[in-house]
């Protein structure tokens, strides 16, 4: 048992087997499952802990290994979450499996949302479009379990349609909760929809959150992002308040192996999380 | 340092000693052009001593390629099965004779990002450089624009100085002097040897256009002036892609994981890989952040001469110049240099 563990400290290749103890299809298209993961020996339970925002690798033996954001908080003891998009081998691979099947987690990787730092005591917003909400739901949930260490929460998150959206049974919860505020938009008007409807930019320039002690952590592809950001500078907002989360092609995951790098940085070792500020600094690889 | 003074029939004898307890490499003429490359010896006269560097870089020898990571066996159902065993194994250590001082400093450049990977590690503890100083400049080379020497130790266990009838051996490392004793037969090098070896580097050195503190220039220019500097479209248009530049460089060290299964046996391994290639970045959406082949011929450069140096201090590069010789549509890494430092 010691012998194993020395091997996972010396070895960083090494993933931790894991067993998939449940699948839930989130969106209407099929393409996107989230898989709670348990790590089969006690000891890895016991020695796991992740910030908000970290990521991981998901190794299927014969396929590959894949970049995956950490969608539990590490408030939540039951397991990993990991919500996967449907797009190539690994994932295609991933989606056809079953509850009982074993995988391979390799990780915590990254930086992580600075929780316990910087975004104490700050009102914090939350901007997430499709699904890029997913290390963004492990750091609301981190938050909401460490309440009093935040201001205000606001949440704003879009997606094409009401199908498409992420964890739909906690937003309804969320939705009912009095400590946070919480802003879920569709692209277009659907048939029993009585929710907002607009793009995240449009929504996020309507709640127009006020920059006064506040961080912003925007989460949704780029062209989301880059509309997103003139509402919010129009009030007030600078680089330095809001964080983003990169994402680059990896294979190591520890600033090895070179494929995603953004300029100067790893995206896996220095990232995924850097200030809007820090971004604009870098060239445009991402 | 202890400095030895052997003849070249004794170098012999040490290579066969050596071949008692390690696999002794060296480079053997090869191919229809005189060039060398690295295979295994068991005495002097297989070994080249034609000037200049092998075509492989020594980098095979620590990140082979491939290189398994891990093996399972894929069999579906079994309690064994898909479970990835470790395959870092020690082996039989071996010695590298005759490697270039250029080349022994990549090992060293390479230990600094590769200092978490215990594949890598294992490939230096088993592997013992025995280096021969270079007494003349190759067309292509340039090891002292980028903080090395044709005498340059780093990296090496022993270093060897052909003189007029003899070899002068320093053993730089516990383990070269280990190496010597295990040989035999060395004497102590007299006060006139050092002398004559000392005269010989200061000659060496001094007959090479060198560039003072190459590195520190670098560090201390602004990253994106130089990520935004004018040349970088008019030098990426002739390229091809082709990767050999990377692949022939003992300083890129990038690499790919892919799972191989046959006939049920798995195994996970790494192989080298090329910024030049436009799949390196390319994500599963299709997106690429380096889709165009300027912003991969940038960044090759960019990398080791930027990125590298800010991180970790030195330049990601030892001058051996394999770039240049073998570059189909001469790309020259020494005028992106001199473009960048702003010298002639």
């Amino acid at each position: 048992m010691a012998e194993s563990k020395k091997e996972q400290i010396n070895n960083p290749y090494m993933p931790f087997p894991a067993r998939i103890e449940d699948i839930i299809v989130e969106t209407e298209d099929g393409n996107l499952k989230t898989f709670r993961l348990m790590l089969e020996r006690p000891e890895d339970r016991e020695n796991w802990s992740h910030v908000p925002g970290q990521f991981a690798m998901l190794s299927l033996a014969g396929r590959g290994e894949i970049p995956i954001g950490i969608a539990s908080s590490p408030t939540e003891k039951d397991g990993l979450l990991f919500t996967v998009n449907k797009a190539g081998v690994v994932t295609g691979a991933l989606h056809s499996m079953e509850v009982g099947a074993s995988v391979g987690v390799r990780g915590p990787l990254g930086n992580g949302f600075p929780v316990d730092s910087e975004l104490k005591g700050k009102n914090i917003v939350i901007i997430a479009g499709g699904f890029a909400f997913t290390t963004l739901r492990a750091t609301l949930l981190y938050m909401l379990a460490n309440r009093r260490d935040y201001g205000r929460i606001t949440v704003i998150y879009g997606a094409r349609t009401p199908g498409m959206l992420l964890y739909r049974k906690e937003l309804e919860e969320w939705q009912k909760r009095d400590d946070v505020e919480m802003h879920v938009t569709i692209d277009r008007e659907t048939q029993g929809w009585t929710g907002l409807v607009g793009f995240v930019p449009t929504v996020a320039g309507q709640v127009a959150p006020s920059p006064e002690n506040a961080v912003a952590l925007i989460c949704g592809p780029p062209v989301m992002i880059k509309f997103t950001m003139p509402p919010l500078e129009k009030i007030g907002w600078t680089d330095e308040q809001v964080y983003l989360s990169l994402e680059n092609r990896m294979k190591c995951g520890i600033g090895i192996c070179g494929h995603c790098n953004c300029g100067p940085v790893y995206v896996c070792k220095d990232g995924p999380v850097f200030t809007r500020a820090e971004v604009m600094k870098l060239p445009v690889e991402f | 340092m202890k400095v030895y003074k052997i003849s070249r029939e004794g170098l012999d004898k040490w290579i066969k000693h050596w071949t008692e307890s390690y696999d002794v490499f060296g480079p053997v003429e090869k191919n229809e052009n005189g060039m060398t490359d690295w295979a295994e010896v068991k005495g002097l006269d297989e070994i080249s001593t034609a000037p200049g560097t092998t075509k492989q870089p020594i980098k095979t020898f620590y990140l082979p390629q491939p290189e398994t990571l891990f093996t399972f066996t894929s069999r579906g159902g079994e309690p064994d099965s898909d479970v990835l065993k470790e395959t870092l194994d020690e082996g039989r250590p071996r010695v590298l004779f005759g490697v270039r001082p250029c080349d022994a400093r990549s090992v060293t450049l390479n230990g600094l990002a590769y200092e978490e990977d215990p594949y890598y590690m294992a490939n230096v503890e088993r592997t013992l450089l025995v280096g021969v100083s270079c007494r003349e400049q190759c067309g292509t080379c340039f090891c002292r624009w980028v903080g090395g020497s044709p005498f340059g130790t780093e990296g090496l266990d022993i270093l060897l100085i052909e003189t007029e009838q003899n070899f002068v051996a320093e053993a730089l490392t516990d383990r070269g002097v280990s190496l010597v004793e295990a040989g035999g037969g060395a004497r102590e090098a007299s006060g006139e040897d050092l002398a004559m070896v000392e005269s010989m580097r200061q000659e060496a050195e001094q007959a090479m256009s060198a560039m003072p503190d190459t590195a520190e220039t670098l560090r201390s220019k602004d990253l994106m002036s130089m990520y935004n500097a004018d040349f970088w479209g008019g030098l990426s248009e002739s390229c091809i892609n082709c990767g050999a530049c990377t692949f022939l460089c003992p300083t890129c060290y990038c690499f790919d994981i892919q799972d191989e299964v046959v006939r049920k046996k798995g195994r996970r391994i790494r192989y080298w890989d090329s910024c030049m290639f436009p799949l390196f970045t390319q994500h599963a959406s299709g997106h690429n952040p380096r889709g165009q082949k300027v912003q991969r011929v940038r960044n090759r450069f960019m990398h080791k001469l930027k990125y590298f140096p800010d991180r970790f201090g030195p330049v990601s590069c030892v001058g051996c110049g394999r770039c240049i010789r073998e570059c189909p549509v001469n790309i020259d890494i020494r005028e992106v240099l001199r473009d960048l430092l702003g010298v002639e």
